[in-house]
């Protein structure tokens, strides 16, 4: 069931910028192309990049948004949950509750 | 003669019919729901989108790039997936979940209210683990507080004793307990760093059921400006067990899901989720097009996100643990591309 749901019509979570949208729709009520528009302007990308894993891949790797593990490419130096939080709070505009305090 | 396309009862089981035959379950479901709900059937436009989506050989079908929408999770993992965070931390790792749910087994406020210091530990954890929003749901579930699990009377045995009077009170007195759980949790798991509460399957209970969701959202809303707040509904119609109730000046009883959603963005929710139920014994495609005419008029109405309910057995889905993707991704795609909802 979420395999056939995230294949059809998922914005591919932490693999691209599905988790960064949810956020907005979560926290402020913003409607989903509100949200779209306003993550991208935040990253630097267009609307149509934030669900694409290539993309969103190097951009979560340069801010530091965290991203999925790679056992074939690691990155050591990647920040941990807590840490990625505390940049997409700040990326964002959000208190994210969990980024650790 | 006519190609014939495999797909699916509401219970998962395959059929065949041939286009014709699709076009016509699909005009008969939104028919169906225009006539229950007394609204306007779906657009000619519309149910010919569906039927290319439905009259296909593919086992898969996807909304087109860009189309993409938010996934949120109700009660998410299960026992194969070893520890209840090491699920979560498997969907946002594995499964692409934008978003992800801690819950007890229980699901039930009442019941979590026991536990809810191993709750908010495990809550802890799970946001040491993860990066996607984890929040954390249970269901309202008023009919634990009537008797023998709970304080209040019995309301399924009273009316059937002719004696509504009892059967009101008894609701009225639940509410109240309602209410004071949801917000002693759902605090307690904010504190504890959830992204959000999720209120599931609201109103499974009826309209009283419904209205303690809405008094628990309101005063949640009141004391925490930012806090996530999902609330997603258990069916088309609000029962009206009560019959009587009302929130700030709407009447529960019968509520469709634009009504549901204008009450429940009113309390302070921000994501709302429409539920429509399947019939088992119809098709698929009759199964959506009902659903996608009851759920249609939220969009109209919608100043905060809409995911619709597509778990099993609700919005086309069929009835059935082990649901076959191609009924998934075609109730799937049908929502986005008719609804330009907001997530799923």
């Amino acid at each position: 069931m979420p395999v056939a749901h995230a294949v059809a019509s998922g914005m591919n979570g932490l693999r691209a910028a599905g988790d960064l949208v949810a956020r907005l729709e979560m926290a402020r009520g913003m409607r989903l192309a509100e949200a779209k528009q306003y993550v991208a302007e935040k990253l630097g990308t267009s609307v149509a990049d934030l669900a694409d894993p290539l993309v969103m891949h190097e951009v979560r790797g340069e801010r530091r948004l965290g991203r999925v593990f790679e056992t074939e490419t690691t990155y050591p130096d990647d920040p941990s949950p807590q840490e990625a939080k505390r940049h997409i709070a700040t990326l964002l505009g959000l208190s994210i509750r969990g980024a650790g305090r | 003669m006519e190609a014939r396309f495999i797909t699916r009862l509401g219970d998962g089981s395959a059929v065949s019919l041939t286009r014709s035959e699709l076009r016509a379950e699909l005009e008969e479901g939104t028919q169906a729901a225009a006539r229950r709900g007394k609204l306007p059937p779906l657009e000619t436009a519309e149910l010919e989108h569906l039927l290319d989506i439905f009259a296909s050989a593919a086992r898969f079908s996807a909304v087109d790039i860009g189309d993409e929408v938010v996934l949120s999770f109700d009660g998410t993992g299960t026992q194969q997936q070893g520890s209840r965070v090491s699920a979560l931390l498997q969907y946002e790792q594995c499964l692409a979940a934008d978003t992800c749910e801690l819950y007890h087994i229980d699901y039930s406020y009442k019941a979590v209210k026991t536990v809810v210091s191993v709750e908010r530990q495990a809550m802890k954890e799970a946001q040491e683990r993860l990066t996607i929003p984890v929040h954390y749901g249970a269901q309202p579930d008023l009919g634990r507080y009537s008797a023998p699990d709970g304080p209040c009377g019995n309301w399924s045995e009273l009316l059937p004793q002719i004696r509504i009077g009892d059967a009101r009170a008894a609701q009225e007195e639940a509410v109240e307990l309602a209410v004071g759980d949801m917000v002693y949790v759902a605090t307690a798991l904010w504190e504890a760093g959830a992204d959000g509460i999720n209120f599931d399957t609201a109103g499974a209970g009826g309209d009283a059921d419904f209205l303690a969701t809405l008094l628990a959202v309101e005063r949640l809303r009141a004391a925490h400006a930012d806090m996530g707040i999902m609330v997603g509904m258990s069916g088309e119609l609000v029962i009206g067990t009560h019959g009587r109730l009302d929130y700030r000046g709407t009447r529960l009883a019968g509520l469709k899901p634009a009504g549901q959603l204008e009450v429940v963005q009113r309390a302070g929710a921000t994501v709302f989720g429409p539920a429509v139920n399947v019939n088992t014994s119809r098709t698929v495609a009759w199964n959506i097009a009902r659903a996608l005419t009851f759920m249609k008029p939220c969009m109209a109405v919608a100043r905060i996100p809409v995911h619709a309910n597509v778990g099993m057995g609700v919005g086309g889905v069929p009835m059935n643990a082990f649901a076959p993707v191609d009924a998934i991704s075609r109730c799937s795609r049908a929502c986005v591309d008719i609804l330009r909802l907001d997530g799923l």
